[in-house]
């Protein structure tokens, strides 16, 4: 069939897709033209068409190691690191306690209170813990109407990451255990069986037979944990940030929102976001290409 | 034979130290987790007395039920007219988003049509990358939306995970369904619209759920591209007043002249009207969503 009667059989298909296909290319690939203003002294009153072109010049921030950017970057760091070894097992334990239970009932009630938190707004979840943790807050209240000193905690800037750490734990832990339930319930039965016939623990079980069931499912999250490794909690830290300073709460994203939006250094913040998101796409395909090394599905095929 | 006990799901049963600790353990986990909201509700209806006795929060109202901090945020005001915008944002949001995504996806559905291959590439490949958040500021303030509350319904109204998982569901429709509907002569847009979508109550739902409950969540856009304050959302009024602590006065509510409820009880009570319109819808989600979510990351 020629592409002429293909596309008078097929346009009405191709008329429902433009305008989906509209909002995708308008706000996702129209986009990545602004990058060009990394290579220019971006002016907003003169745009982007008479901005003057400074080439590789605002990329001296980053090749330089403005101590600013430097302190970014470390945050950002020692955040996803927190949150590859302290959050992200956390809901693999719950998973594996939920699937253990033998009342279907309590699962479900469980499950049902600990996902709630995940609908959350970043507002409504910083907010919730000002009120518990603050200083006139509920348990400094009851600290305090108890007799022992109350505890700083929001708003202390040596607090800071393990607040940070709480919070996304409070909120995600209980939804990232659906991925993780969904893997345990497909885990061959008979393997079980099996091995409890040979007198396996219920310990050794989980060790030798529910753990290396969930082998796939964990490299594919870290994949994906790795490229999302320069994105840490931005809506989370732009709430809390002023009440402790750049000094612990500067991480990437803060950085090019502060410095560019709010700041006005608008070629330099481009540069880095681009970067940015250089490293973060590099990150995604070379962990994946690692995983078909190692003998795993990965993300993708290919 | 080493053992008789039964099998539970292929494991022998757990012994009873387990068992207690496991218990101890999931009651922890929902106490940190229900906690907080409790205090939050009892905070926001506690009589003005009790709350200023407990030094602002109050784990539960023992003095009666007071409804004037709700009273004082509804009669007219800032936090009315934030309450006005995110439900505009968020059923004007969610209707777009629906007939985008669904339309979208069904049109991906049609395998065999023309460009239906690269089209769907592209989709897939826009899940890899995220453009940055200066280059949509720059598109947003190209297409002369700063400051519009299409800033923050436009940009988010198609996502391609959503595409996808709609998709996958059209996908499994039966074709001798369509099939017949078709040699009848029914249009491509009849079939979406009689067939299609009737057929994908379930789905459809499920994905309009999510974009409602991100349309009502959405703060960072509206800190972006909205200037003027009497177009906030609710998120950053709230932002304003609870997580910043700015002082609410009676010029900020409808309710000038009167004597104010406690900052605590108004603080809380907007938080709760935040909250409210999620947990109405949570029980659909949570009913429908665990199958959505894998259908997605099954099939696509």
């Amino acid at each position: 069939m020629s592409l002429f009667t293909r596309l008078r059989r097929d346009y009405p298909v191709l008329l429902l897709a433009i305008p989906g296909l509209l909002i995708i290319f308008a706000f996702h690939y129209f986009p990545l033209w602004g990058n060009v203003i990394a290579f220019q002294d971006y002016q907003p009153y003169l745009g982007v068409g008479k901005s003057l072109w400074t080439y590789l010049g605002n990329f001296s921030t980053i090749v330089d190691g403005d101590p600013e950017f430097l302190n970014a970057v470390k945050n950002t760091l020692v955040l996803t690191a927190i949150q590859t070894v302290i959050v992200f097992p956390a809901p693999i334990v719950v998973a594996l306690v939920l699937h253990s239970l033998l009342s279907n009932r309590i699962r479900q009630f469980v499950q049902t209170v600990i996902y709630l938190p995940h609908f959350m707004s970043w507002v409504i979840v910083v907010a919730v813990f000002q009120q518990m943790l603050g200083g006139t807050g509920m348990i400094n209240n009851w600290l305090r109407s108890h007799g022992y000193d109350p505890i700083h905690v929001i708003g202390n800037a040596d607090a800071f990451r393990a607040l940070l750490t709480s919070q996304v734990m409070w909120k995600d832990t209980g939804w990232a255990t659906i991925l993780f339930l969904a893997v345990l319930s497909q885990i061959d039965r008979s393997l079980y069986e099996a091995s409890a016939v040979d007198g396996a623990s219920r310990w050794k079980q989980t060790w030798h037979v529910t753990l290396p069931g969930m082998k796939p499912i964990i490299i594919l999250l870290l994949i994906l944990k790795l490229g999302d490794s320069l994105t840490v909690g931005f809506e989370q830290i732009i709430l809390q940030q002023s009440a402790v300073g750049a000094e612990v709460s500067e991480v990437l994203d803060t950085y090019v929102y502060n410095n560019g939006i709010l700041g006005g250094d608008w070629g330099t913040s481009a540069a880095v976001g681009l970067v940015k998101s250089v490293v973060a796409l590099t990150l995604v395909l070379g962990a994946n290409k690692l995983a078909h090394r190692l003998g795993e599905e990965g993300v993708y095929r290919g | 034979m080493r053992r008789q006990q039964a099998l539970v799901g292929g494991m022998p049963p757990p012994s009873r130290i387990e068992s207690v600790v496991k218990a101890i353990f999931l009651t922890a986990i929902c106490l940190v987790v229900v906690v907080p909201f409790i205090g939050v509700v009892s905070t926001s209806l506690a009589s003005p007395e009790q709350v200023i006795k407990s030094g602002g929060f109050v784990l539960f109202p023992t003095h009666g039920i007071d409804w004037s901090a709700y009273k004082s945020i509804l009669s007219g005001g800032t936090v009315t007219q934030s309450l006005l915008v995110s439900g505009f944002v968020t059923a004007v949001g969610t209707a777009i988003a629906l007939f985008l995504t669904c339309t979208l996806g069904w049109a991906l559905s049609r395998r065999g049509s023309v460009g239906n291959k690269p089209l769907l590439l592209l989709v897939l490949i826009s899940l890899l990358f995220n453009p940055g958040l200066i280059p949509s500021y720059l598109v947003v303030q190209q297409f002369g939306l700063l400051d519009s509350l299409w800033a923050i319904i436009l940009p988010v109204s198609v996502s391609a995970f959503n595409v996808i998982v709609v998709r996958a569901y059209f996908v499994g429709l039966p074709a001798e369904v369509l099939d017949s509907a078709r040699i009848d002569g029914a249009s491509e847009w009849k079939l979406f619209w009689y067939i299609g979508l009737p057929l994908s109550k379930a789905v459809v739902a499920v994905v309009g759920l999510f974009y409602g409950v991100g349309y009502w969540n959405s703060f960072f856009g509206a800190l972006l591209y909205l200037n003027d304050s009497s177009k906030w959302p609710l998120q950053l009024v709230l932002r304003t007043y609870v997580v910043n602590g700015v002082e609410i006065g009676a010029q900020d509510l409808g309710a000038a002249g009167e004597a104010l409820p406690p900052q605590t009880s108004i603080q809380m009570a907007i938080l709760m009207i935040s909250i409210v319109p999620i947990l109405c819808v949570y029980p659909f989600i949570q009913r429908h969503f665990a199958k959505g979510v894998l259908t997605g990351a099954v099939k696509g």
